[in-house]
């Protein structure tokens, strides 16, 4: 499937901000599912844009500006074609070894009830991983309720866990934090969702884990969604937790306090144009 | 409490009737028995008001009652002879080297986690385990740039390594201060002794620092000290050093990154820096990178640090060696490096991640000393033998929900040194802290450190934040 994507982020300051400095995690690379036809990331404003790789090997961009701003917007589009793989990620760049994501985090620590609802939710893994982690993923996305209101950027697992409600973040998180503790890799992936039901315009962008299954490899679970990940995902930056693979982390001097907007839209895009062979007579 | 402590003075275990002096401190013995006792309440008397003129204090975290103190100082110095020191000196490079060397190889080929010498999640699944660093050399290849490597005696011939200090290890302000109301009140003891001195300290630690600056740096580069600010429980010594050094101290605010160059803001405009001595922890020094809520960071740093810009004092990611669990792996991190045997030994110890070594501790818990895999300061520490039953009972719990979490050790029964307490002189618990101090040339050791003294009788926890003392420490010249 193609996906075309709008992305705006706007910052808008109640002062003028004197400088800026922001790492964005913003730009998706290819893997066997998922190939980049164009992309590109506009600043509104003037500014020194630097793109690197970071350790896990996440595209960063550093956006740096020195004048005087009231507001930007971040804004990055682009086209990326998908393929069902079945969650099976493969072609991914791969940059640390796997134990590394057992690594617990603030934002990713289970406590003793977490530990407890991991081990019952999942059965036996060393039988059927695969299915423990499918049957974990329906646990969580049955038991949360899908809200934007309970919790915010910082909120963690357990709390998220406790209250039984929360983002796509709270959900993978939770995710995140059972499977480490069933001693199975796992990571944070920010990208987008294509919706099937027809909406395009999105409030914020999505969130989903991977888990690296023995014998099988990396694979995408949505536990917003309860799915696995499959045509209508775009893959764009990997973390231990949601800080790891923030899109947008700034720092600014001046500005008074922020108000910040998402516009999103992710759409079905163009068919490719039919080629047109010209045969010189 | 198992054996008695080997005594410094008199070289005799404690209990034992305290006649005969080990040659070192023959002299200290008599200048003891000889002067009146009310000249050493003067000069006690005379010494605190040195420090708190000076306002030397430090900070206790959690104790809302007093949040500045003065570390209570012990007159009576703490003599180690020249073939000591040697010994200690010889173990201390080789432990440094190779802990760089160590450091080198986690963000690098990483031959020691495949050759098995240490566990691959041990280091993976360490926070302080920094993955910005890797394929990341700092400036020529140095990690660590200053350690305080803490060391106890046990007997005439036995020095312990029980811990190493990678990231920002303090004292140092301590040993330098000590030094110098020692020879302001006890000029005659300096004239019958030949004391290495350690007052060049400061100018070691500016070679150091100079040394290692970026290809890019100027032949004159720019230092500066980098504190969290004056709400920092070792403030008084970034300020203290910062001037010994005559370099700028510098908070977050002070400094600014662009284009991978980091600036310092002055008077006379934007000023290029080279080398931070940062007294700062990872975690704090770039929102953009780690802790996103931290003010004391300068944001861009990581990028000019990656970019090999900018030297950083220590290195990003020294604090994996300062983990516990880590800790007891060094005499095989150590022969592995430097293909030696360590000349300075760890304390034995269980890591209670092994399932043999829990079950061992919980055994045996009431001798034992428990630490936490990543606490420091003496926090969150239980010592066996003095603990009551129901600390015991919570440590146990404690152990069996996150083995992983901790260490432990015998208690040692550290060597004494002798200790004006309400008493009179006796004999008290002490440790030492020398700072090592690793440049692109060569590595720096002044002849001493920070001797740091249990003054509770029978306590062996030496920290200044758990009512520890200090002493000078004196090396003698031949």
């Amino acid at each position: 499937m193609r996906v075309r994507i709008v992305h705006d982020t706007i910052y808008r300051y109640d002062r003028p901000v004197r400088a800026l400095v922001q790492a964005l995690r913003l730009t998706p690379r290819d893997h066997d599912g998922q190939h980049v036809l164009r992309w590109r990331i506009e600043p509104s404003a003037d500014g020194r844009l630097t793109p690197r790789e970071d350790s896990l090997g996440n595209i960063v961009h550093m956006f740096s500006a020195d004048h005087a701003l009231d507001e930007i917007t971040m804004r990055v589009s682009g086209e990326v074609e998908t393929a069902d793989t079945s969650g099976i990620l493969q072609g991914s760049v791969e940059r640390v070894p796997d134990p590394f994501y057992l690594r617990e985090t603030e934002l990713t620590a289970a406590d003793e009830a977490m530990r407890a609802f991991a081990v019952s939710a999942s059965g036996d893994m060393s039988a059927d991983p695969l299915g423990c982690l499918h049957r974990l993923l329906e646990s969580i996305h049955r038991q949360t309720a899908f809200d934007t209101d309970t919790t915010h950027v910082a909120t963690t697992a357990r709390e998220a866990f406790a209250q039984r409600s929360g983002v796509c973040q709270d959900l993978t998180h939770v995710f995140i934090a059972c499977a480490r503790h069933l001693g199975i890799p796992a990571r944070y992936v920010s990208g987008y969702f294509f919706r099937a039901d027809g909406v395009v315009e999105q409030d914020a962008g999505h969130a989903w884990a991977e888990a690296k299954v023995p014998n099988l490899g990396w694979v995408g679970f949505d536990a917003a969604n309860g799915i696995s990940t499959g045509e209508a995902h775009v893959r764009v930056a990997i973390g231990l937790d949601y800080l790891g693979a923030a899109p947008i982390r700034g720092t600014r001097q001046g500005g008074g306090s922020e108000n910040m907007d998402v516009k999103l839209r992710v759409e079905r895009g163009r068919p490719p144009r039919q080629m047109q062979l010209q045969v010189q007579a | 409490m198992g054996r008695a402590a080997f005594d410094e003075m008199t070289g005799r275990p404690n209990g034992q009737a305290a006649e005969g002096v080990r040659s070192a401190y023959a002299a200290l013995k008599e200048w003891l028995e000889t002067c009146p006792p009310d000249f050493f309440d003067t000069r006690r008397s005379q010494a605190e008001l040195f420090f708190r003129r000076i306002g030397i204090t430090f900070a206790v975290y959690g104790d809302n009652q007093s949040t500045e103190r003065l570390i209570p100082f012990d007159i009576i110095p703490r003599v180690l002879t020249k073939p000591e020191w040697e010994l200690l000196e010889r173990g201390l490079k080789q432990r440094v080297t190779a802990l760089n060397a160590f450091l080198g190889d986690l963000y690098g080929a990483q031959e020691c986690i495949k050759a098995g010498v240490v566990p691959a999640d041990l280091v993976y699944r360490n926070p302080h385990y920094r993955l910005e660093m890797l394929g990341c050399p700092p400036p020529h290849g140095v990690y660590v740039h200053i350690a305080g490597i803490d060391v106890v005696r046990v007997d005439e011939d036995t020095f312990y390594v029980l811990e190493d200090n990678a990231r920002t290890p303090s004292g140092v302000s301590y040993m330098l201060e000590n030094r110098e109301v020692m020879m302001r009140l006890f000029p005659e003891l300096f004239a019958q002794h030949r004391v290495a001195p350690v007052e060049n300290y400061p100018d070691a630690l500016l070679k150091t620092l100079r040394s290692v600056a970026p290809l890019t740096a100027t032949r004159d580069p720019t230092v500066v000290l980098l504190t969290p600010g004056r709400f920092n429980s070792a403030f008084y010594e970034h300020s203290f050093l910062a001037d010994k050094l005559g370099v700028e101290l510098v908070e977050a605010s002070d400094l600014f990154a662009k284009d991978d160059v980091v600036f310092m803001r002055t008077t006379e405009g934007p000023k290029r820096v080279d080398v931070i001595y940062r007294r700062i922890d990872d975690d704090f020094i770039d929102p953009l990178v780690f802790r996103p809520d931290s003010v004391l960071g300068v944001p861009g740093l990581m990028a000019a640090y990656q970019a090999g810009n900018v030297t950083l004092a220590n290195a990003v990611g020294t604090g994996i060696c300062d983990d516990k669990a880590v800790y007891t792996y060094m005499p095989a991190i150590v022969r592995f490096f430097t293909g030696e045997e360590p000349i300075l030994n760890n304390v034995p110890t269980w890591c209670c991640r092994e399932k043999e070594a829990l079950s061992y501790v919980l055994d045996r818990l009431p001798e034992l000393v428990v630490k936490e895999v990543n606490g420091s300061g003496g926090y969150g520490m239980l010592v066996g033998p003095h603990a009551t039953k129901r600390e015991l009972d919570e440590f146990a719990r404690k152990l069996k929900h996150d083995p992983d979490g901790f260490i432990a050790q015998p208690t040692l029964s550290l060597s004494t040194c002798p200790t004006f307490v309400a008493s009179g002189v006796a004999p008290r618990h002490v440790d030492l802290r020398p700072f090592v101090l690793t440049g692109a040339d060569e590595i720096r050791i002044v002849p001493g450190g920070l001797t740091r003294v249990a003054l509770k009788e029978g306590s062996l926890v030496v920290n200044s934040s758990q009512g520890g003392g200090t002493k000078d420490t004196w090396v003698l010249d031949g």
